[in-house]
C-alpha cells in the first residue's frame, strides 16, 4: 500500500515537472503567439478543421519528435498530408519569419495545451533545426 | 465492501439518470426558444411548422452530394470509402421513409453525383465517371464506370469536382482554385498577388463539357465562367434556363493584412456570393471580393486594395450575398409541389458551416432558403433547417455533430439533405397543419 502511494506520488511529481515548464513565461507568450498566428486555422480549442486544417489534439505530429513539428512550422507545406489516418487539404504557410524564441514559445504552448502534456521546446531546439534547413 | 457496492451503483445510476433528464430538459427549452418549429424526434434538426425530418439513412461517413432517382432510390457520393465503396445506393423498400437496403460500389472518393439521360454520373477530385442505369434505377455496370472527363487539376485545396447538367446535353464542372487569393506563396503574410493569376488558365472557374462524350479533358471543354475561387454548390435552373453557382469567398483578410482588417471585419468579409452565370462571365477572383456592407466590389489587398478601392475592371455582380465563410456546399431549386407555394422555384442552400470566422463565433451549419421572384433571388433569405451542429456549443467545425453538405429533391417533392460529418441523410417532408 505504502509502495503504491509512493509510486503515485512519484508519477504525479514527474508529470508536474514536465507540465510545469508549460506554465512559465514561454507558455504565456506562446498563447498570445498562437492567437495571432495559428488560431484562425487550428481553432481556439486546437481541434482544427476536419479535412482542411489538422487537429493539434493528441496528434502524432505534436507529440512525436520535436524536430518534425519544428521543421513543419519553419517550412510549411503545399501537400495533401495524412496525419493519424486523416487527410488535410489546406496549405500551411511557412512561419519562418518568427524568431527561434517565438517558435519555441508557441510550440511549448501547443504541446502543453488542448489536453497535450508534452515537454517544452527551447529556442536552441529551433535554432538547430533552422540551421539544418538553410 | 459488499454492502457498499449497491449504494455506489445506485448513486451512479441516479447521477446518470438526472444528467440525462437535465439534458432532455435543455433540449426542450432550446426548441421552445427557437422560431416556430416542428419537433423531430427522429432527427434533431429544427424546421418551420408543418415540416418533419426523418433519418433516411445514417453512419455513411463523409456523405457529400446525393441524388434521388424517379424510383425513389437515393445515390450518395462519399469523400471517404466506407467498406471499400464511395457511392451508396439506398432503397426504402417498405415506404417508411428510411432506407433498409444499402449497396456500395465505386471505389473512387469525391463529391459530385447526378443522374442524366440514363446514366448515373459521379466525380472523383480529378475525373467524372458514369454508370449506365436501367428504368428502375438499377446501376448496370457498378464495376465498370465509363470515363467522361479526366485529368482535371487537383492540388488538394478546393479539390471537389461538383457538377450539374443543362437541358441540352452539357455538363458544367467546378474546378476550384488551389489557392486562397493567388499569392506567390499561398496564405503567407506579405506575399503579393500574382498578376495575371496563372491559376485561372486551368482552375478557378466552371468548365463546360459534353455530357455524352467519353474521355474528354481540358482541350475538349470550354471555360464557361472564370474568376470563381471555389464552387461546391452549383445547379442548372430549368426555370430561368441558366447556371447558378455559390462561391466560397476568400479567407484570412485579418491574418494576411492585420493593419487593414480587424478580426471582426475578417469574420464578416467577404460575402458568400450567388452568381447567375452566362458564358464568358468573370466573377473577379482573386482580384476583388464582394463587401456586403458597402454593397460594392472591393479590390483585393493582394492587388493594391485598401478595403475601399474598387476594381477598375468590370466584373460580374453577385445575384445574392450571404454572411461570410458559411461555406455553401450545395444549391437546389425547388420544383416540387409538396412544399407550400412560397418554396416553388426558390433556392435551398446547404451551408456547411464556417471555420474562418475565429476568434469570432462560427456560423452556418444550416440549410437556408431564398425565395425567387421573376427568376431572381430576393433579399430576404431565411434559415430553413437549423441545429445540424447539435446546439450552440457545437457550432464549430471540429465539434459539429452534423454538417449539411448535399441537397436533393425526391419524386414526391421531399427534400433530402446529406451530412459529411455524421454521415446522416435527412428526408424532410411537409404536411399542411
Amino acid at each position: 500500500m505504502i509502495k503504491k502511494l509512493i509510486f503515485a506520488l512519484v508519477v504525479t511529481a514527474a508529470t508536474y515537472c514536465v507540465t510545469a515548464q508549460n506554465n512559465g513565461p514561454s507558455f504565456t507568450r506562446g498563447k498570445q503567439l498562437y492567437t495571432d498566428y495559428c488560431l484562425t486555422c487550428h481553432q481556439d480549442d486546437g481541434a482544427g478543421v476536419p479535412k482542411l486544417n489538422p487537429s493539434l489534439i493528441n496528434s502524432s505530429f505534436v507529440s512525436g519528435d520535436k524536430k518534425k513539428i519544428i521543421s513543419w512550422v519553419l517550412q510549411g507545406t503545399t501537400d495533401k498530408i495524412e496525419i493519424d489516418g486523416k487527410f488535410y487539404s489546406n496549405n500551411m504557410p511557412a512561419q519562418n519569419y518568427l524568431t527561434d524564441q517565438q517558435i519555441a514559445d508557441v510550440l511549448t504552448f501547443i504541446r502543453g495545451s488542448f489536453g497535450n502534456k508534452y515537454s517544452a521546446i527551447s529556442p536552441a531546439d529551433v535554432k538547430a533545426i533552422r540551421a539544418g534547413i538553410k | 465492501m459488499k454492502l457498499k457496492q449497491p449504494s455506489i451503483l445506485c448513486f451512479i445510476l441516479t447521477f446518470c439518470f438526472s444528467a440525462n433528464l437535465l439534458a432532455n430538459c435543455n433540449d426542450t427549452l432550446e426548441n421552445k426558444n427557437a422560431a416556430p418549429v416542428t419537433a423531430n424526434e427522429d432527427a434533431s434538426i429544427v424546421l418551420p411548422v408543418g415540416f418533419t425530418a426523418v433519418r433516411f439513412a445514417d453512419s455513411l461517413g463523409e456523405a457529400r452530394h446525393l441524388i434521388v432517382a424517379p424510383s425513389g432510390k437515393v445515390y450518395v457520393k462519399l469523400s471517404a470509402q466506407l467498406k471499400g465503396a464511395a457511392i451508396y445506393e439506398l432503397t426504402d423498400a417498405n415506404g417508411d421513409g428510411r432506407a433498409e437496403i444499402k449497396t456500395g460500389f465505386g471505389a473512387f472518393t469525391g463529391t459530385g453525383i447526378g443522374l442524366h439521360n440514363g446514366y448515373l454520373y459521379a466525380s472523383s477530385d480529378n475525373d467524372v465517371f458514369r454508370f449506365k442505369v436501367d428504368a428502375a434505377g438499377n446501376v448496370l455496370n457498378p464495376k465498370e464506370p465509363e470515363t467522361v472527363i479526366f485529368g482535371l487539376i487537383n492540388r488538394h485545396q478546393h479539390e471537389a469536382k461538383s457538377f450539374t447538367f443543362d437541358n441540352e446535353g452539357n455538363i458544367y464542372v467546378n474546378i476550384g482554385a488551389y489557392s486562397n487569393s493567388c499569392q506567390e506563396k499561398d496564405r503567407t503574410k506579405g506575399s503579393k498577388g500574382m498578376m495575371p493569376c496563372p491559376i485561372l488558365d486551368s482552375a478557378g472557374g466552371i468548365w463546360k463539357f459534353s455530357a455524352n462524350k467519353l474521355n474528354q479533358t481540358y482541350s475538349d471543354g470550354t471555360r464557361y465562367a472564370t474568376g470563381l475561387r471555389n464552387v461546391v454548390g452549383l445547379r442548372w435552373n430549368t426555370n430561368t434556363n441558366s447556371l447558378f453557382v455559390m462561391q466560397h469567398g476568400r479567407d484570412g483578410l485579418h491574418d494576411l493584412y492585420p493593419d487593414m482588417y480587424d478580426t471582426k471585419q475578417s469574420a464578416e468579409l467577404p460575402a458568400e456570393c450567388m452568381y447567375e452565370l452566362k458564358q464568358g462571365d468573370n466573377c473577379g477572383w482573386p482580384y476583388m471580393y464582394y463587401d456586403p456592407f458597402q454593397k460594392k466590389k472591393i479590390l483585393s489587398p493582394e492587388y493594391g486594395g485598401d478595403g475601399k478601392k474598387e476594381p477598375t475592371e468590370n466584373y460580374k455582380a453577385p445575384a445574392a450575398a450571404f454572411p461570410a465563410h458559411m461555406a455553401p456546399n450545395d444549391l437546389l431549386f425547388y420544383t416540387g409541389s409538396m412544399f407550400p407555394e412560397k418554396y416553388k422555384n426558390g433556392a435551398f442552400i446547404a451551408f456547411h458551416g464556417s471555420w474562418n470566422r475565429s476568434p469570432e463565433p462560427q456560423k452556418g451549419y444550416l440549410v437556408a432558403f431564398v425565395p425567387f421572384k421573376d427568376g431572381k433571388p430576393t433579399d430576404n433569405w431565411e434559415i430553413f433547417a437549423d441545429n445540424f451542429a447539435g446546439g450552440p456549443a457545437y457550432i464549430s467545425p471540429g465539434k459539429a455533430k452534423h454538417r449539411p453538405c448535399g441537397l436533393a429533391q425526391g419524386p414526391d417533392g421531399a427534400l433530402y439533405v446529406c451530412d459529411d460529418s455524421g454521415g446522416t441523410i435527412y428526408k424532410i417532408t411537409y404536411k399542411a397543419q
